[in-house]
């Protein structure tokens, strides 16, 4: 049985169908890449799956259970990890903070009011530090980080929790491109140790075709085309919709 | 029904004054995002300025309408003038320093008045057309009135056109809505803020002259006019001049038949108006959604524990503090007793101020309610009022909590200033219960603690205890999760926390230890009066806490023993303390927008 499935979203704004019934499944430890023009309805049906918006009609499965009426907060306990756009981290905290805050947040230790968070969870903050590459720089405050590093301190975080399913949005916009493969190719070793499944929206097609296993391809609401790398560059509707061929 | 209708036309009155007050705090706001507290004092100019000129005049219609513009006019100047020296200064700084700088102009604007207007209140004579009554079957109602009546729309439907049919008002719906992109187009946003403070302040002025013959002018009217006036414009939605006439007819005529239902409590009935809006509709009747969400400048830095250096600063300090009994007279003990109290008061408000992210204007209600709760329950025995107060202050604050945490920024603010204003004005007005004005006396400690060294101790425990504690609770898990929740809330949304929750447990531990706070306070005077609850003691708590800096822990600390000392002085040195402190504020916010401890911690 796939990990995660969805199955005829719909979604309108006013007279708008932003997501016209897309259908489509996920399995353990596989990355799959939801790309399509501007307008597409990548982010709409991106946030149908995280929780921020809830989708008119259809459904979506976690391992067989409904969660598209639950909210961001219940989807993370349920074992579901995120990455923003914009790189979304504490910035009262150091490097290491964070990665405790959500642990302690995983672990369900926010209810304690007197013994200090920098005691809980050092070793396994840092073996997560270690994980993307950010050892040394876990007393850093996250403030000062390079763009490049914030992304790898969210990683870290969205992986606090040992998730089943991590929804990366855009997990490579505003980077360097030397950045952006070591990153995708930082979450494909992960996936795949980890038996993580992974879902990203992305713009840069270099890192579509180099990390995912399998794209799904947008338009207009619309599903048009799915499948590997290959198949995808050679399917003609796809190259009529980002090249405009006939 | 007579009477129903002329309750209905009094109403109808009354919204008219507080449309002409709110159109042109909404306006300004909708433009330069300031909130101005100020735009009282721009109203109680006008009143003064108006009856310096009206009584001058010749006493018919005309020059009475001559003279009202006239006084608009001069505090539309006014309102220029204060914009280019002030105010745009004040456009990229947090809005809480934006408020806290009005503030301090209205203090300013006060003592300035006391000393021009001096300190009586002057009513203009009323000549015969003001006092002419038209017939509603039984009943008599004021022609004045009907003009103000006629008035409010009136203005309405002129600003409307303003807005609608010229240049100006084209470019001030679009920086309404976009100011970044207004600015983009090239237009000179310098002449469009300063053209639209003017207006704004002329309509304040407008209204204070106005207000004159029902009512006079006299040095409470700003902070009076204020706090409803800001109600009226969150509950239409800032920023919308409709939105703030539907308001101003919802407020007023509620107001007037409220007076019927209920006369004591009024205020409240005002304010239960607004939490119900509020609650159903948190950007405010005709209120954007865009422009409820704050823009707020937050922490770069992480917050650590104290240094050794500081560690060992903070063991000397309270070295010397619990030696101050054996070091210091009666009067400077009792500083003492004050600043430690103040400690805990500013603690509680940097709480839920800086980790909470809840800028609160009406933090002196817990302080009250704690100190009422003293007074009221456990007069001579210490003990059950030090557990009760912060018990019943706690219980209070988790219930109004409720409304706070769904708001934020500006609203939050206003809304917690609101709240603070209701129990105020329960506690003055309910007289057999409270005492009103003249306070609840014979609050004492009594038997062994009653010795000013021993209560002295007490006091510190307390205070200091509850201070270190609140800290304590900072560092932990919890105080983590709440300054995440405020850091970035989609991504703590996404770990998993709950940011409501978290913000709503620290909301009531905030005021159960103003409220233990208000009740040391309370055996430490004697005695308890609403004062406890003004507007200025939530700004002493805002003044100590910005002071200190919100982004340090140890800011409040520093802040309230600082304000206290500096404020005893002041006392010491001048009457004008007003003008003082208002001028320390301005001077303070444009120099250090980060406070005192905020800056000794930047390399």
């Amino acid at each position: 049985m796939s990990l995660l499935v969805a199955e005829r979203l719909e979604k309108s704004f006013g007279e708008t169908r932003a997501v016209a019934g897309v259908s489509f499944s996920l399995d353990a430890g596989e990355m799959l890449a939801l790309i399509g023009p501007n307008g597409a309805g990548k982010s709409t049906c991106f946030n149908m799956l995280n929780g921020q918006l809830h989708p008119d009609s259809g459904r979506v499965l976690l391992a067989g259970r409904d969660i598209s009426r639950l909210s961001p907060r219940h989807m993370s306990r349920l074992g579901v990890g995120r990455s923003f756009q914009l790189a979304a981290t504490f910035t009262s905290m150091t490097v290491r903070e964070n990665v405790q805050m959500a642990l302690i947040a995983q672990s369900g230790e926010v209810w304690r009011f007197v013994r200090p968070a920098r005691a809980l969870h050092v070793a396994e903050a840092d073996a997560l530090l270690a994980l993307v590459g950010m050892a040394d720089q876990a007393e850093r405050a996250a403030s000062v980080l390079a763009y490049g590093d914030l992304k790898r301190l969210e990683l870290a975080m969205a992986l606090a929790g040992t998730p089943r399913l991590l929804l990366m949005d855009e997990p490579t916009a505003g980077m360097a491109p030397v950045d952006r493969t070591a990153l995708m190719a930082l979450v494909r070793r992960i996936a795949r140790a980890r038996g993580v499944a992974v879902l990203f929206t992305e713009h840069d097609m270099d890192a579509v075709f180099s990390t995912a296993d399998r794209i799904l391809v947008l338009d207009q609401g619309h599903l048009i085309a799915e499948g590997d790398a290959a198949a995808i560059r050679a399917d003609p509707r796809v190259r009529a919709v980002y090249l405009g061929e006939a | 029904m007579d009477f129903l209708v002329v309750q209905l036309l009094t109403g109808l009155a009354s919204a008219s004054s507080l449309f002409l007050i709110a159109a042109g705090l909404t306006v300004i706001f909708g433009v330069t995002r300031v909130v101005n507290f100020s735009h009282g004092s721009l109203f109680m100019l006008g009143a003064y300025i108006g009856w310096t000129i009206l009584i001058r005049l010749p006493r018919d219609p005309l020059w009475f309408a001559a003279g009202v513009l006239g006084a608009a006019l001069a505090v539309g100047a006014l309102g220029a003038a204060l914009e280019a020296v002030l105010l745009r200064r004040l456009y990229r700084a947090p809005e809480l320093f934006q408020l806290l700088a009005t503030f301090g102009v209205l203090l300013i604007v006060q003592d300035l008045t006391l000393l021009i207007w001096g300190a009586d209140d002057l009513t203009l004579p009323r000549p015969p057309w003001l006092r002419a009554f038209v017939r509603v079957g039984a009943e008599r109602f004021p022609l004045y009135d009907l003009i103000l009546i006629a008035i409010g729309p009136m203005v309405l439907g002129l600003l409307w056109l303003l807005l609608r049919r010229t240049r100006f008002g084209i470019l001030l719906r679009a920086a309404t809505e976009n100011r970044q992109m207004v600015a983009a187009l090239g237009v000179n946003q310098k002449a469009l803020f300063s053209a639209v403070f003017t207006l704004g302040s002329a309509l304040a002025g407008l209204g204070g002259a106005l207000a004159l013959p029902d009512a006079s002018a006299n040095l409470q009217i700003d902070l009076g006019v204020i706090v409803e006036a800001f109600v009226v414009v969150v509950v239409g939605g800032m920023g919308s001049l409709p939105g703030a006439y539907l308001a101003a007819l919802l407020i007023g005529v509620s107001q007037s038949f409220g007076i019927v239902l209920f006369p004591r409590i009024t205020l409240v009935l005002v304010f239960a108006v607004m939490a119900v809006v509020l609650a159903l509709r948190p950007q405010g009747l005709l209120g954007s959604e865009a422009t409820s969400t704050a823009e707020t400048t937050r922490a770069s830095r992480p917050v650590r524990p104290a240094s050794r250096a500081a560690r060992l600063a903070g063991g000397l300090a309270l070295c010397l503090a619990l030696a101050a009994p054996l070091l210091l007279g009666p009067y400077p003990l009792s500083v003492a007793t004050e600043a430690m109290i103040a400690v805990l008061f500013a603690a509680s408000l940097h709480f839920t101020m800086g980790p909470g992210g809840m800028p609160s204007f009406g933090h002196a209600a817990w302080f009250g309610i704690g100190a009422y709760a003293a007074a009221l329950l456990a007069r001579q025995t210490m003990g059950m009022g030090l557990v009760l107060a912060p018990l019943f202050a706690g219980t209070v604050a988790a219930g109004f909590g409720w409304f706070v945490v769904r708001l934020s920024g500006v609203y939050l603010a206003m809304l917690t200033l609101a709240f603070a204003q209701i129990v105020w004005a329960a506690a003055s007005q309910l007289v057999d219960l409270t005492g009103g004005d003249n306070g609840i006396l014979g609050v004492r400690a009594t038997g062994w603690v009653a010795a000013p060294s021993v209560f002295y101790w007490l006091a510190l425990a307390l205070c200091l205890g509850g201070a270190m504690a609140l800290r304590r609770v900072l560092f932990a898990p919890f105080g983590y999760a709440l300054r995440a929740a405020r850091d970035a809330p989609l991504r703590a949304e996404a770990i998993g926390l709950d940011a409501q929750a978290l913000r709503l447990v620290a909301f009531t531990i905030s005021g159960a230890t103003a409220g233990l706070a208000g009740s040391v306070f309370a055996y430490a005077k004697g005695s308890v009066f609403p004062t406890y609850i003004g507007i200025g003691k939530s700004v002493d708590a805002l003044l100590m806490v910005l002071l200190g800096g919100v982004e340090t822990m140890a800011g409040p600390v520093v802040g309230a023993i600082a304000y206290t000392g500096l404020f005893d002085a002041l006392l010491l040195i001048t009457d004008l303390w007003r003008l003082v402190l208002g001028m320390a504020i301005v001077a303070l916010v444009l120099a250090f927008p980060d406070g005192i401890a905020g800056r000794a911690g930047r390399r």
